[in-house]
């Protein structure tokens, strides 16, 4: 167990710093010296020349990328020269907007997609299942600001149910008060995932169903009810718990889509402002933290798996 | 790789023992890929699939041959409803809604089959190399891959599209550089097996070199997951083209994808303009879930083929 624990925290280190050298290589490229960026367009190039040796920008690319890692783990991204405000503090005020936007939704997406997966794992190949598969497509097939647009159009919009944009308020307390403004950027978010996460359970019950500890459970007689709560559903929920590790990238997308489309004040909305003013410190660093959350949730995952699976230890 | 968690279907076990009745009757040996095509042809989802493409790609190529509509000279009437003069309305600026509709259906379906390609040329020769010479360059190969896997690859094209003029070419360059990470594990994986199988080590001990082996033997087996992956990644280009546009930073005049439509779409959606968003969505749905469909019953082919063999 410890040595699995070490040998995957040592991949997971060397990930990070393989991401942190794609992001410095992506701000190196897409942005250049930001001298030229933070005197304007009227300044003399003896001027941006001057301010970038200065700042250190003219020492070769390793000493760059060693000032930009240091910098990184004190948790300093660098300073948006478009807001003039540093990023990490551009990205602090926003971020537990999009942490409860897309927490939400994750809650929601597991509470709907596990019982579903279930449902149509047990009633495999009739009417329910079919239905279900195909509304699953459907919802798969469609770009997370298409389902949001059309989720707007109807129920905001054509029957006035819900508020057509998420809630303004720019305190977390305020936000969930003003929870009816919210439901249609979480089902957005929610929906996507959903389509996905049901299509795992759905197979993952079928490969546990055909286990023979069921078969066993069902011989000693045990209601199905039973042999569902106690020996299907955690063994069932397994794989679901390396898919949502995975699907960090996935829903960082998505939460940035839902943000833009229902003008959401959070994170995704900022680099949304960030792309249209190619203030690219924003951006990398949004990158940076997206991948590392992204390892970190695999981590977590792995651990909890071999936690809860003692098979996965001895490999 | 899409901005979307992959979809997995269980695994669909030949239902059929396939003919091996007790007389010893031997019917005729079929190839592999024979049984590949007719398990594709049962599934009727899949048939429904490629109907939807093939149409599609009538519709948008050959579509405007028959369907005149000037789509670099807008008319004077904005936001039209359909009927007056136009099937689908127009536009804000005044473009024909439905010339609109094929002009963006041709940019999404290039896009999606260029960046296929550019994904699964990358991605099978990586994993090739990657399973063939394996120890550190097969590690190293596997965590660029685990790096790139890690990074939202929404932000990184958007970052890229940022710096780029967005044309049919760069945007297909641009998404393919960054999908070819499924193909490549896929066909590590697949190039891993076959490795070890009898007609691979009958060839190796014949004398074949690397080389040979890999364009004889092993990619040409490992092509099924490829092609189902490529569909796959067809449907995920389609979308992520759409995301973009509809983000802003998708194809230039006299170019549309049908996110810049759908973008264009959402200003007046307050004023009840339908048909300036729902037959470009309806459109996009159809297409990306044809391909969906069709990968979806390849990949069971390719099962059914795997395990007869």
């Amino acid at each position: 167990m410890i040595t699995y624990l070490i040998r995957r925290l040592f991949i997971s280190i060397v990930v990070v710093i393989g991401i942190s050298i794609v992001t410095f290589l992506l701000l190196n490229y897409a942005q250049g010296p930001p001298g030229r960026v933070v005197l304007g367009l009227r300044a003399s190039p003896a001027a941006v020349n001057a301010w970038n040796l200065a700042h250190g920008f003219d020492s070769p690319l390793w000493v760059q990328y060693w000032h930009y890692i240091i910098n990184a783990l004190r948790g300093n991204f660098g300073r948006s020269y478009k807001l003039d405000q540093s990023v990490a503090a551009l990205i602090g005020e926003v971020a537990g907007r999009s942490a409860l936007l897309s927490g939400a939704a994750l809650f929601f997406s597991l509470l709907f997609a596990i019982p579903l997966g279930i449902f149509q794992g047990t009633k495999r190949n009739t009417v329910p299942d079919y239905v279900l598969t195909t509304g699953a497509f459907v919802t798969y097939s469609m770009p997370t600001f298409l389902l949001g647009l059309l989720l707007i159009e109807f129920l905001a919009l054509d029957l006035g149910w819900l508020p057509s944009e998420a809630s303004t308020s720019q305190s977390f307390i305020g936000v969930i008060k003003d929870w009816p403004s919210m439901i249609l950027p979480v089902a957005t978010l929610t929906a996507v995932s959903v389509a996905a996460y049901s299509r795992y359970m759905r197979s993952s019950t079928l490969d546990v169903l055909a286990q023979d500890y069921i078969n066993i459970a069902r011989a000693k007689g045990l209601s199905q009810r039973l042999i569902l709560t106690r020996h299907l559903l955690r063994n069932a929920c397994l794989p679901i718990v390396t898919l949502v590790g995975l699907s960090i990238p996935f829903l960082l997308a998505g939460n940035l889509v839902t943000e833009v489309v229902f003008n959401y004040n959070g994170i995704g909305y900022l680099f949304d402002q960030s792309l249209s003013n190619y203030d690219y410190p924003v951006l990398i660093a949004y990158t940076l933290i997206g991948g590392v959350l992204t390892v970190a949730g695999n981590f977590i995952a792995d651990v909890s798996l071999a936690v809860a699976d003692p098979r996965i230890r001895l490999t | 790789m899409s901005i979307r968690p992959p979809l997995l279907e269980e695994i669909i076990v030949a239902s059929e023992p396939a003919s091996m009745a007790e007389g010893g009757e031997v019917g005729p040996i079929q190839s592999g890929w024979k049984l590949t095509a007719r398990s594709f042809a049962q599934n009727k989802l899949a048939v429904v699939g490629v109907g939807v493409i093939v149409f599609a790609i009538l519709f948008c190529f050959v579509g405007p041959l028959l369907y005149h509509s000037n789509q670099l000279f807008p008319t004077p009437y904005f936001n039209r409803p359909p009927g007056g003069g136009d099937p689908l309305g127009t536009d804000n600026s005044g473009f024909d809604e439905l010339g609109r509709i094929m002009l963006g259906g041709q940019a999404a379906l290039e896009v999606g089959f260029f960046s296929a390609v550019i994904a699964s040329v990358i991605g099978t020769l990586t994993g090739t190399i990657s399973a063939l010479i394996g120890g550190w360059v097969d590690a190293v190969i596997m965590r660029i891959v685990d790096v790139l896997l890690s990074i939202p690859i929404l932000f990184v094209v958007l970052i890229l599209a940022t710096t780029i003029t967005p044309t049919v070419i760069s945007l297909s360059i641009l998404i393919g550089l960054f999908s070819w990470l499924a193909p490549a594990r896929l066909v590590r994986g697949e190039v891993l097996t076959l490795r070890t199988r009898d007609f691979v080590s009958a060839a190796r001990v014949m004398g074949a070199s690397r080389w040979r082996l890999s364009i004889r033997h092993l990619i040409p087996n490992a092509l099924g997951v490829v092609i189902v992956n490529v569909t796959f990644q067809v449907a995920d280009a389609i979308i992520l083209l759409a995301t973009l546009g509809f983000l802003g930073w998708g194809l230039h005049y006299p170019n549309v994808s049908w996110g810049d439509m759908l973008n264009n779409g959402t200003v007046y959606a307050e004023d009840g303009y339908w048909w300036q968003i729902y037959p470009v969505g309806l459109s996009l749905v159809m297409v990306v879930m044809a391909w969906n469909f069709v990968g979806d019953a390849a990949r069971d082919a390719v099962e059914v083929r795997l395990q007869s063999r």
